[in-house]
Formats: structure tokens, C-alpha cells, sequence
């Protein structure tokens, strides 16, 4: 297991390298961020003051170590739209993203399972076709026009939820949670409900297609032939039985969801990270989207660890190869 | 005399298809003692299997017991509701299937999964469970069991998980054990082990056993009897001995010819012509009137049942006895 976790480390930096490399690089080449940094007005004085200030007269390679030093220092620079420094920056917009993300994922999981399950179980029955048609919508409806939807009913006709922003919030661990009061709670089911649709289809096929396969083999015979429910057969054996593919695709959503919620944050204004980086991408603020995208791959990198982790927790089988 | 343990009467599985009806078992009868164990043959897609998986009402979807009778201590188990048939599973009835690497779930350590079997029928704490699972698999053969309860099926081999199979359809000491085919996925020299162990462990608990198997040899050294299936029905039955030295069907006298001798080494194996007919459209007489060299115009029409002794068979034109030497 120890060899397991240095063989992962290893290629974590690996990784982690490559990424910076082509995060800076590709970020390089887009725009000139002086337009945006400096009035159109500005003197040739003034204009190379702040290139020089910035670093931005150095040959590429020697721009990339610069920022790859002070990386390694927790050092990103400073936006230059907030001016301040991105690190605090992107912290405080995270929680708003993860608490969000979190529900998102979690709920579909924990809906999206039982309903893929009785549909693989009984997939002839009218409840089953229903749950299968509803993740076809799921998958099929633009998460963007969803969002419209639910605020246009539950917001504006119905007025029982509030459309947009992220409500009260508490402090826990000196971060501010939306989840810990109850109007924090209120504003945050759209937006997760809106993130959850298109998981809960996934959920819910997966969770068909791996109990449908399951039930007609020997081993769920078996166990039926020993007497037991269908209850304990289906919680004991298929769930356990099912539970890596749906595991993989819970990390991999977790981290898509956590990078990318942008639609559904910019429809209900919840300033999270997904409006953060679209913002630094239209005012061109380079070192936001550098360390966004590092954080990014850091996320990845770290979700998998635990997918990995989760995989020899549930399959004796790989345990053993891996020690 | 009292009832018999099994007396099954007429039974009919069918599975309808897009092309039709598949008669996989169509109008089987026998009967077992306690103690007894039967030998069902037949190659494959004779209805043995389905025949098993019928007692314990596990007939695959869409498949269903269509007509017939299944008398267990006297109880007809046919049309019981699923909750009266899962109290007679693995208490009453238990089952070994043909492939050990297949049943037993990779996930979950032996431990839970003789826990889980315990459970369903009886409260049981975890020690306890922990003491008769190991009990259990001691009693099969398997070495150092209080070391071996925590692992997992794929560290052990073949024959053992085989054994650990065994050991979990043997825990609540069922009056019936169906093994389909338990040794046809295992080595030669495994599988002669396992036949063994299953003798003695019939012996010792006193139960009746269907013996499932396409393998003459092995059925020979195991049953007291023997009924040979054919296309959804038993073409002949009888006492082993009787049945293997002096067949009367046909289609019996083919399986035997078609095995190998040690008196005759080398010599081309006898086949039976043709192929097992598709149980959707069989022959309306003899099912295998079109691969026998006796068959005639009588076949058209099946056979009814001859009875002599404690044999049966069901054939116009039977092979004469031979006498026992």
C-alpha cells in the first residue's frame, strides 16, 4: 500500500509539472493583458513601466520559471483586476463552489442509485420506463434552459425560492457556509438541483446498466439459492458489485463539476469559482486563470488518489496486486 | 411407507421466445427418497439444469413452471408465493452450481457471505455465524479454516472455492442438495476429490441429492439411480447399475458408445448422428426418432412410459436386456 501511495505521489508531480507548463504557455498566448491593464491613453513612458513591472518583456522561458518559483512558494501573484493576491482570491470563492458542487453530487448519488437499481432490477415495470424517460430528459435538456425554468416557476410564479446569490451564510472553520442557515439553504436547492439533473441521469443509468448485468449472473443466483431476500441480495451483493463504475464517475463529476459550474452559477449569480474564471477571461487577468488551472489539476489529481483508494477498499482483488 | 421426499409429476418449464415456445422441460416426472441420490443426464440443453433451478423456483425470466406438480415432504411447491419458496431455499433445498469461480461474490470475504446465508434463516450473531461458518468449512476439507474464513474467493483455487460452495449450501443441513454439474469446471484429479467429499457428506448428514451432469462417469460413481434426459424429458430411468450395463433407450446406448475405454484405446469414439433438435419446434413423436437407427414410422407418436421393475423407459423399439454376467 505504501509503495501504492509513492508510486502515486510520483506521478501527482509528474502531472502537476506538465500541467504548469501548458497552462503558462497557453495562457501566454492569449491577448496582450497590457491593453487591459493600462488605459489606451497612456504615455510609451508609462506603458514599459508596467511591462517591465510585470515581467512581461523576459523571453517566455524566463517568465515561466519566474512564476514556477514563486508557485512553489504558494505565490500565484496578484489579479490584476482585484488586486489582490489570487491565492486569497480563489479561496474565497471555493467554498461557495464546493458546498454547492457537493450537495449536487452527493444528492444525485444518493437519489440516482436506488432509481438506477430498481430499474436494472425490474427494468419491465411502468416505474422503471418512467425513471428511464426522466433520464433521458435528464441527459437531454440543456442545463442552462433548466435553470430558466426552475427560477422562471419556483422564483417567479410560485415565489417559494429565492432566483439568485447565495443568501445568509455562517462562519465554520472561519470560512462562510450557505448550508448552515436555513435561508443559505433556500437559496442554494435551485442552483443544486439545476448542477444534479444531468448527474442524476448518469447516476441512474449507470447504476441500471451495472444491476441489469449483475442480476443474471451465478453469484446473485447463488445467493438467492442460499435463501436470501431480495433486499439482501440487492444491498449486500449488486450494490457492492456495481460500486466502482459508480464511483469513478462520482470523482470524475465531483472534479468536472468543481472546475466547471459555470452556466449554473452565472444563471443564479452564485459567486463561485465558475464565475471567477469567466470573468478573468474576458478581462484577460492572466495570473486568475494560471492558478485557477492549477488548481484545477491539483483537484483532479487529487480526487483520483481517492478514487484509487476507494477502488482497493471495494475490490479485495486489487488490493492484493497493488500491495 | 411414507410419503417420499420429492415426487415430482409432470412438470412443464416452457420459455416463451420471439420464435416461439422453448419447451425446455416438458413433462418430467420422478421420485427421490431421503437419502437418495439421482443422477440427471443429459447433454447440454436436455433440461437439466432448468429442471433443477424449477425445484427451488429460479427458473431464469421469462421462463416459467407452466404445468405439474413439485411434492416436497408432501407440499406441492408449485405456485407457492416467493416468500414461502425463500424459506424452503437453502434450509430445505439447497443448490450447488457448476462453476465456482462465478457464484461466489469477488467482493465480499467468505466470512460475510456464510454470514449472509446463515441470516437468512435463522437469528444469528456474529460470533456465532463466525463459529459454525468455520465449522462448516472444516467440515468440506478446507485446511486451517479459522485462517481462511477472512479471505476472499479469489485466493483460493478452484476446488476450494468449490468446497467453500459446498460448505455454504451444507450450512443448515438441507434435506436436498441439487449440485448442477459441482465438478465439470474443476480438474480431473479436483474432481474426483469433491466426488468423494460429496459421497461422504450425503452419507454423514443423510440427505438426497440430484446429481446434474453430462458426465456418465462421474454420475456412475455417485448415484444409487439414474434418469437420462433428453430434449425436456427423462427417455430412461433406473438403477444405475441396471441402466449402464443393460440400457434399454436408444439414446443411452449412444452416450455410452460415445465414451472412452481403457479396453479399447485408441479407437475412434462412436457418435450419436445429428444434433439435439431446437426445443422450439421438436419432432411431434420421439424427440430422437430423427437420430435413431431403430426408428420407424411407430416414433411419430411418443412413446408412452414402459415400466418393468424398478426401470422405466420411454421407447417403441427398446434395446433387448442383456443379461448380467
Amino acid at each position: 500500500m505504501l509503495g501504492f501511495i509513492i508510486q502515486r505521489l510520483w506521478q501527482a508531480v509528474i502531472v502537476i509539472l506538465a500541467m504548469s507548463v501548458l497552462v503558462f504557455c497557453g495562457v501566454y498566448a492569449v491577448g496582450n493583458p497590457i491593453d487591459v491593464l493600462i488605459s489606451p491613453d497612456a504615455t510609451q513612458e508609462i506603458r514599459e513601466q508596467v511591462i517591465a513591472q510585470y515581467g512581461l518583456d523576459l523571453p517566455l522561458w524566463q517568465q515561466y520559471f519566474g512564476f514556477f518559483q514563486r508557485m512553489l512558494h504558494g505565490d500565484f501573484g496578484e489579479s490584476f483586476v482585484y488586486n489582490m493576491p489570487v491565492t486569497t482570491l480563489i479561496l474565497s470563492r471555493l467554498p461557495a463552489t464546493f458546498e454547492l458542487v457537493l450537495f449536487a453530487v452527493v444528492g444525485a448519488s444518493v437519489i440516482g442509485i436506488p432509481l438506477g437499481m430498481y430499474a436494472g432490477y425490474k427494468p419491465e415495470s411502468r416505474t422503471a420506463k418512467l425513471i428511464m424517460g426522466l433520464s433521458i430528459l435528464g441527459f437531454s435538456v440543456p442545463s442552462f434552459w433548466i435553470g430558466l425554468v426552475l427560477i422562471m416557476t419556483f422564483a417567479v410564479q410560485l415565489g417559494w425560492l429565492p432566483a439568485g446569490g447565495r443568501g445568509e451564510t455562517a462562519e465554520l472553520f472561519g470560512v462562510d457556509w450557505s448550508f448552515l442557515t436555513l435561508d443559505g439553504l433556500k437559496h442554494m436547492v435551485l442552483p443544486a438541483i439545476n448542477l444534479a439533473l444531468f448527474k442524476l441521469a448518469m447516476m441512474i443509468r449507470l447504476a441500471r446498466a451495472g444491476t441489469r448485468e449483475i442480476m443474471l449472473t451465478d453469484t446473485i443466483k447463488f445467493a438467492r439459492a442460499a435463501g436470501l431476500s431480495e433486499r439482501t441480495v440487492l444491498i449486500r451483493h449488486v450494490l457492492r458489485l456495481i460500486a466502482i463504475p459508480l464511483v469513478t464517475i462520482f470523482g470524475l463529476e465531483l472534479g468536472s463539476t468543481l472546475a466547471f459550474a459555470v452556466v449554473t452559477e452565472t444563471i443564479f449569480s452564485w459567486p463561485g469559482l465558475g464565475k471567477l474564471i469567466i470573468d478573468s477571461i474576458t478581462s484577460l487577468d492572466r495570473p486568475v486563470m494560471v492558478a485557477y488551472l492549477m488548481m484545477v489539476a491539483l483537484l483532479f489529481v487529487v480526487i483520483n488518489f481517492c478514487v484509487d483508494l476507494a477502488y482497493a477498499l471495494l475490490d479485495p482483488r486489487l488490493r492484493r496486486a497493488r500491495a | 411407507m411414507t410419503a417420499a421426499l420429492l415426487e415430482v409429476r409432470g412438470l412443464k418449464t416452457h420459455f416463451p421466445t420471439s420464435s416461439g415456445i422453448a419447451r425446455a422441460v416438458d413433462g418430467v416426472s420422478f421420485t427421490l427418497e431421503r437419502g437418495e441420490v439421482l443422477g440427471l443426464v443429459g447433454e447440454s440443453g436436455s433440461g437439466k439444469s432448468v429442471t433443477g433451478f424449477s425445484l427451488i423456483g429460479l427458473v431464469d425470466e421469462p421462463g416459467r413452471i407452466v404445468d405439474g406438480e413439485i411434492r416436497f415432504e408432501g407440499r406441492d411447491l408449485v405456485g407457492q408465493p416467493t416468500k414461502e419458496l425463500r424459506r424452503i431455499r437453502g434450509r430445505d433445498i439447497a443448490m450447488v452450481f457448476q462453476d465456482p469461480m462465478m457464484t461466489l461474490n469477488p467482493v465480499l470475504s467468505i466470512a460475510t457471505q456464510m454470514h449472509l446465508a446463515l441470516e437468512a434463516h435463522e437469528k444469528i450473531g456474529k460470533e456465532e455465524a463466525r463459529q459454525r461458518s468455520i465449522e462448516a468449512l472444516a467440515r468440506v476439507g478446507i485446511p486451517s479454516p479459522e485462517g481462511r474464513i477472512d479471505s476472499f474467493p479469489h485466493q483460493f483455487s478452484g476446488g476450494m472455492r468449490q468446497r467453500v460452495a459446498i460448505a455454504i449450501a451444507l450450512l443448515h443441513r438441507p434435506k436436498l442438495i441439487i449440485a448442477d454439474e459441482p465438478t465439470t469446471a474443476l480438474d480431473v484429479s479436483i474432481q474426483a476429490q469433491i466426488l468423494a467429499e460429496m459421497k461422504a457428506l450425503v452419507k454423514e448428514f443423510g440427505m438426497a441429492m440430484i446429481w446434474i451432469s453430462h458426465d456418465l462417469a462421474t454420475v456412475s460413481s455417485i448415484a444409487d439411480r439414474i434418469a437420462v434426459m433428453y430434449a425436456g424429458r427423462i427417455v430412461e430411468a433406473g438403477p444405475v447399475g441396471q441402466v449402464l450395463r443393460s440400457p434399454r433407450h436408444p439414446y443411452t446406448q449412444g452416450l455410452l458408445d460415445s465414451l472412452p475405454t481403457r479396453t479399447s484405446p485408441g479407437e475412434e469414439l462412436a457418435q450419436i448422428p445429428g444434433t439435439t433438435p431446437s426445443l422450439i419446434n421438436l419432432p411431434s413423436g420421439c424427440a430422437f426418432a430423427p437420430r435413431c437407427a431403430r426408428a420407424n414410422a411407430e416414433c411419430a407418436v411418443i412413446p408412452e412410459e414402459v415400466y418393468e421393475d424398478a426401470r422405466r423407459f420411454r421407447c417403441h423399439h427398446p434395446l433387448p436386456e442383456r443379461s448380467t454376467p
